[in-house]
Formats: structure tokens, C-alpha cells, sequence
């Protein structure tokens, strides 16, 4: 099971509290863009076996959206940081890297 | 008009623990950026201090609960929401906030005993036994959201949407009912 912690209201709670809202730090490609990038945009999901980031609602509590990065093999949870962030914060990539060393950050 | 009645009309169950629907009871709904100066101002003309996060603060008006960070719960007799919301209102007229008269789309229940914490730690994802006196904790009770907290010695009160309330009422007397107790003690450390 996930325990997650909200950052905009500091509960610490399990998954059922929270609701999931897929993948984190995609980029939007509306109209005028290519048939190509608006099918990525909308269908292709990255689906990695270990680090993830994903977006959380904190459904049952503040309401309030958030993102979240994991790792999916093991459901640890290396940290929570605000929805307005276009890329994970610099100090969780490194918190990151001291657990998972193979693990590269994409561009 | 016709009389405002609440959703269960002061219901009652007595199990290890007394359940109770609290009858009527006023509540508003503040949305607006917390660190307003015009709001804590606002605030602050009837009794109540600058809202913490998760915290509830009683005063003589009533009570003011953080919900969320751009949203105040403030519990008051249910006579007088309808004035303190037009007076909230008014105050906040230039600030970009609403105030909103949910007294009639909520219900609240009082539920009273030594081993009251055990009825909603059976229904609850929460940590009850780390939950301290003055924290509004908002979460899910069975299947509906709810937000409690500890409202006084061996009570806790529990705040539920008006339309589940008879679920939450059922949900409430089924955990309360006798020979049911999860533990002796009112907690497992005492």
C-alpha cells in the first residue's frame, strides 16, 4: 500500500484517501500541432518499472492536487512537492539518485 | 417558510459509545486566499485568530476549522449563519472570496464515550490515536468523505454532506454497537 504525504496540508494518509491522476510533467499539445505530438500528448504513457512521476489528488481531504514520485516495484514513495512545478525539484532527483543509482532523470 | 429541520432530527444510538446527530447546526463555507488581511480582519471582529492549517479554534461565536489551504469551515448556531454570512459578506465585498450558508447541506454528529476514538478507527484510513485535540481531520469514512475532531474530552464530532447522512448514521451505530470494541482500554497504550 502507498502512503503518501499531501504537501498542502501536511497529512500523511494511505492511497485510499487519495486519488490517482496518472502521469506527472507532461507536456500539452493542443491545436495547431502535429497529428503526431497531439496523439502522444493525449496516449502514450511512459510505464516504467521503478522511478515514476505521478500526479495525486487528495481526494478525500484538501482536494488539493499534487505530485508524487515512486518507485512502481516497490511502492516507495520518494517524495510529494507541489502541482505547480514544470520539473521534479533538484533536491528530490538527488535524493533519488542516492537510492537508485542507475536510475537517469529524462530531459 | 417552512421550519428547517436537520437530516436525522437529533437521531440517537446508544452503544459502547453514544451516537448522536447534532440536530441543527450552522455552518459556513469560506473560499478565499488565507492570508487575506481584509479576511483575518474579518475574522478577527468576531473572536477568531488567524486559521493554522488543520487546526479548529473555538470562540464564542462558534468555531473555525482549516479545510483546506483556501478554505475556512466556520461552525456557528444555525439561527444565526444566515446574518454572519450576509456580515462576512459585506466585508469581503472587495476581496476576491466566497462566503457560502452550507448549514443545510451538512450534518454533524456527536459521538460521546470513553471509547468513542475505537468507532471511527474501524471506519477510517487515519491514524485516530495520533490525531491531537484541535486538529480538523478530514477523510474518508467508509465510502463517503467526512472531517472530525476531537471536540472535547471523550467526544469526538464528525461533519458528513447532509445526502449520506443516514449512511453515516448506520455506518456510526453498526461500529458503536455493544461487544464490538476493539480494545478494553479507551486506547491500546493506556
Amino acid at each position: 500500500m502507498l502512503t503518501l504525504t499531501c504537501p498542502c496540508c501536511g497529512i500523511t494518509a494511505e492511497e485510499t484517501e487519495f486519488a490517482p491522476g496518472g502521469e506527472a510533467h507532461l507536456k500539452r499539445f493542443g491545436p495547431d500541432s502535429s497529428d503526431a505530438d497531439f496523439e502522444g500528448y493525449l496516449f502514450a504513457r511512459k510505464n516504467p518499472k521503478g522511478v515514476h512521476f505521478e500526479r495525486w489528488r487528495h481526494a478525500y481531504g484538501c482536494g488539493k492536487w499534487f505530485l508524487a514520485a515512486r518507485c512502481t516495484a516497490t511502492l516507495e514513495v520518494f517524495g510529494t512537492y507541489a502541482a505547480q512545478t514544470h520539473k521534479p525539484p533538484a533536491d528530490l532527483i538527488k535524493k533519488i539518485k542516492a537510492k537508485r543509482p542507475e536510475w537517469e532523470p529524462q530531459a | 417558510m417552512s421550519d428547517a429541520v436537520s437530516a436525522l432530527q437529533g437521531a440517537t444510538h446508544e452503544g459502547f459509545v453514544t451516537v448522536a446527530e447534532a440536530g441543527l447546526v450552522g455552518m459556513l463555507s469560506i473560499r478565499c486566499d488565507l492570508t487575506s488581511k481584509t479576511l483575518l480582519k474579518a475574522l478577527k471582529a468576531h473572536g477568531f485568530p488567524k486559521p493554522e492549517p488543520r487546526q479548529i479554534v473555538e470562540a464564542e461565536s462558534g468555531a473555525l476549522a482549516w479545510m483546506s489551504p483556501d478554505e475556512l469551515l466556520l461552525i456557528c448556531d444555525h439561527a444565526q449563519a444566515a446574518q454572519l454570512a450576509r456580515t462576512l459578506s459585506e466585508a469581503l465585498e472587495k476581496t476576491h472570496a466566497l462566503i457560502g450558508n452550507v448549514s443545510d447541506a451538512r450534518a454533524l454528529f456527536r459521538i460521546q464515550g470513553a471509547k468513542s476514538d475505537q468507532v471511527i478507527m474501524k471506519l477510517c484510513p487515519a491514524d485516530i490515536a495520533a490525531l491531537p485535540t484541535g486538529e480538523m481531520r478530514r477523510t474518508r469514512l467508509a465510502q463517503v468523505p467526512a472531517a472530525f475532531w476531537r471536540s472535547g474530552p471523550n467526544e469526538i464530532s464528525l461533519i458528513c454532506f447532509r445526502s449520506v447522512a443516514s449512511y453515516v448514521m448506520g455506518l456510526l451505530e453498526i461500529s458503536a454497537r455493544p461487544g464490538s470494541e476493539l480494545f478494553e482500554t479507551a486506547s491500546p497504550s493506556s
